[in-house]
């Protein structure tokens, strides 16, 4: 109970201490784009982070979104991921793998100008799927690739 | 400080940055082998990219992005633009880089 409670509040010590830092001008750039829900990264379930990170779950398997991920992880605390899509005004790309504790993962807010493309390394504790959700023109899209995992890269 | 490394590289009007953060990046999920105690989380949280005054890309992260953490994004720019990258963690560390567009 206790660490927990430390734990809290040192979050919202930091989470403060952020706002002061917007308040005060140093962060402006920051406001053009939408905040993200940070509560998507405590969710339990792929449906769960979803509804938090967009306020639904509804969306659709797309064609035009590549997601480059090795069938086989070797090492599962580094795990190369790649996004690319050709669908028109990206505004988020975001990455869950479905059995991670925490299925979300990351999640990259697009500008105007800004390619649909993002690589990155994440953490998979165990094999499953790698989703892409991909948010263009107020719609969600996905893309889902299985990657074996011979060695978690979570816990231990 | 030096604990980004980014390269920035325009072709053809698109601007490729690729960076490479050093963090320890822990989920919070991890034990200390030798005490039993759980290693508290200490992740990057927020990655802002701004190119010529304008944010272009912004990384929400979770503990879940590997250790040492490797990104790379496309954006729209010219040559001799200046890219700034800074990311701000869990406990309120922080730093940032500055470079030209080659």
């Amino acid at each position: 109970m206790n660490i927990k409670r430390r734990i809290m509040l040192k979050k919202t010590l930091v989470g403060s201490a952020i706002a002061v830092a917007a308040g005060a001008g140093l962060l402006a750039p920051r406001a053009v784009l939408a905040a993200f829900p940070v509560e998507a990264f405590k969710a339990k379930s792929v449906d769960e982070a979803m509804k938090a990170a967009f306020g639904s779950n509804d969306s659709s398997e797309s064609s035009d979104i590549t997601l480059k991920a090795p069938d086989i992880a070797e090492n599962g605390a580094v795990v190369p991921i790649t996004i690319t899509t050709s669908l028109k005004d990206v505004e988020s790309i975001s990455i869950i793998s479905a059995k991670n504790s925490s299925p979300m993962i990351a999640s990259h807010q697009l500008s105007e100008g800004t390619k649909g493309y993002v690589s990155t390394r994440i953490k998979m504790g165990k094999s499953s799927d790698v989703i892409a959700v991909v948010k263009a023109g107020g719609k969600l899209y996905t893309s889902k690739k299985e990657v074996k995992v011979t060695i978690g890269g979570c816990g231990g | 400080m030096a604990s980004i490394k980014i390269r920035a590289k325009n072709k053809g009007g698109v601007t490729t940055v690729k960076a490479l953060m050093s963090h320890p990046m822990e989920t919070g999920l991890r034990k200390n082998k030798k005490t039993g105690e759980m290693i508290p989380a200490h992740h990057i949280t927020e990655v802002v990219a701004i190119i010529e005054g304008k944010t272009v890309f912004t990384a929400n992260w979770s503990g879940a992005v590997s250790k040492n953490p490797y990104l790379s994004f496309k954006a729209d720019g010219a040559k001799g633009d200046k890219v700034k990258l800074s990311w701000i963690d869990n406990k309120g560390g922080s730093d940032s880089i500055e470079k030209t567009v080659k």
